[in-house]
């Protein structure tokens, strides 16, 4: 039988280090890393810690562009380590460097807390005005399947800071809010189940709000779970020019479908499969933790 | 709120002087084709056309509004500019401020500059 391992190559790892205790600034190191196809450039990260240098830092968790955590500048351009392969986007050499319009922590490892600071002023969770109902829900609020398609999409953001790094205007002004909140900002004002439009545009509508987007329309061409930032921001502009003039759609929050416990299956959502393995009884006492 | 009312303003300006300029491009440059407010022969811009234009109040309202709406949009549109420089609130305020005060000055010369020349051509008409 043939021996099907994938043929090895060596590619040079310009990686960007920094320790801000004992280093003035950002410098690069380079590393000849055996790379194969399949292999991912968090692998090689990988690969150049176990075999070649293990003081170098990064952040990563899920290795499957669902964390968000490995976000970095991969020859220029930001996406994640973890579902980029190396060998898609390097023949000899990769540079791979921390996102930029962040703080350093060290190496490759951003400070986003920037990001979060500014996705926190947005308020992004579903606002009522019946706060109750909330904390202690007695009934479905319904939404059609339309009404979840003009947001749905902006639900798919993992934070990972892409968009924010790719973002011109971030560059220039540290001040304004970004893709990423922004987007965060539209997603619960496009949310039928929502009533806090009002309050997010005292943010949105501010000075380093929404009207700072160029529409450079970077952020969206970086995302990797493929959400478009640019057209949130954009719908956020809409949105608040219709509201200023008094031409926005009067809408309520959507109310809730039937009183206690009576919330319905629709008749055109199928039931869930069966079990495709036999649930394990558990054992005595284990779940006495719950209690 | 008021930056996003403000930018509101500003795109709305923009939308009216597309269309203020497009008049703007009918009668004075393709006056020879159209003779639209230029009774006195073929030059738009002679002497006589400008003070027949002048003397119409429509005229010197609307150039009026075109110095208040073209000044909007471009010293908010340098202000934005600016302002994408990240400087200290303090700076900001001072270039808010004196582009303020160069619209309004701008303004209300060229409203006396429009309102005298109105005068001048009616004048040219009684005398």
């Amino acid at each position: 039988m043939q021996n099907t391992r994938p043929e090895q190559r060596t590619i040079r790892f310009h990686v960007s280090r920094f320790h801000p205790e004992n280093e003035r600034g950002p410098y690069v190191q380079s590393y000849e890393v055996p790379v194969h196809e399949g292999m991912t450039v968090l692998d090689g990260l990988h690969s150049i810690k176990d075999n070649l240098d293990s003081t170098l830092v990064w952040r990563s968790s899920c290795r499957m562009g669902v964390c968000g955590s490995c976000g970095m500048l991969l020859n220029g351009r930001p996406g994640l380590a973890c579902t980029t392969q190396i060998l898609k986007i390097a023949t000899t050499s990769l540079t791979v460097a921390p996102l930029p319009n962040f703080a350093i922590i060290r190496d490759l490892v951003p400070d986003l807390s920037s990001m979060f600071d500014k996705h926190r002023l947005v308020r992004p969770y579903v606002i009522r005005t019946d706060e109750a109902e909330i904390h202690d829900p007695s009934g479905e609020f319904y939404q059609s399947a339309e009404e979840l398609e003009h947001y749905l999409q902006f639900t798919y953001c993992i934070k990972c800071g892409c968009c924010m790094a790719a973002c011109p205007t971030l560059a220039t002004d540290a001040r304004y809010l970004g893709p990423m909140p922004l987007t965060a900002a539209e997603r619960y004002n496009a949310d039928t189940r929502d009533g806090g439009q009002q309050e997010r545009a005292k943010v949105t509508g501010s000075s380093p709000g929404a009207i700072r987007c160029h529409y450079a329309g970077e952020c969206s061409r970086v995302c990797p779970k493929g959400v478009d930032p640019a057209k949130a921001v954009q719908l956020l502009k809409r949105r608040l020019v219709l509201d200023y003039l008094h031409l926005a759609r009067k809408s309520e929050p959507c109310k809730k479908l039937k009183g206690a416990g009576s919330g319905m299956r629709m008749p055109n959502i199928v039931a869930a499969p069966a079990h495709t393995v036999e649930t394990i009884p558990a054992a005595p006492g284990e779940l006495s933790i719950l209690k | 709120m008021k930056a996003a009312r403000l930018w509101t303003w500003h795109m709305a300006a923009g939308a009216v002087l597309f269309f203020v300029l497009g008049l703007h491009m009918g009668i004075m440059h393709l006056g020879e084709i159209g003779h639209w407010f230029a009774p006195y022969g073929n030059l738009t811009v002679s002497i006589a056309n400008s003070r027949f234009r002048d003397g119409m109040l429509t005229f010197t309202v609307g150039y009026i509004a075109l110095l208040a709406i073209g000044l909007f949009h471009g010293l908010y549109g340098l202000r934005t500019m600016l302002l994408e420089l990240t400087l200290r609130p303090a700076m900001e305020k001072a270039i808010t401020v004196f582009l303020l005060i160069l619209g309004i000055g701008l303004l209300g010369l060229g409203t006396w500059a429009a309102v005298a020349a109105h005068g001048v051509a009616l004048a040219g008409v009684k005398g």
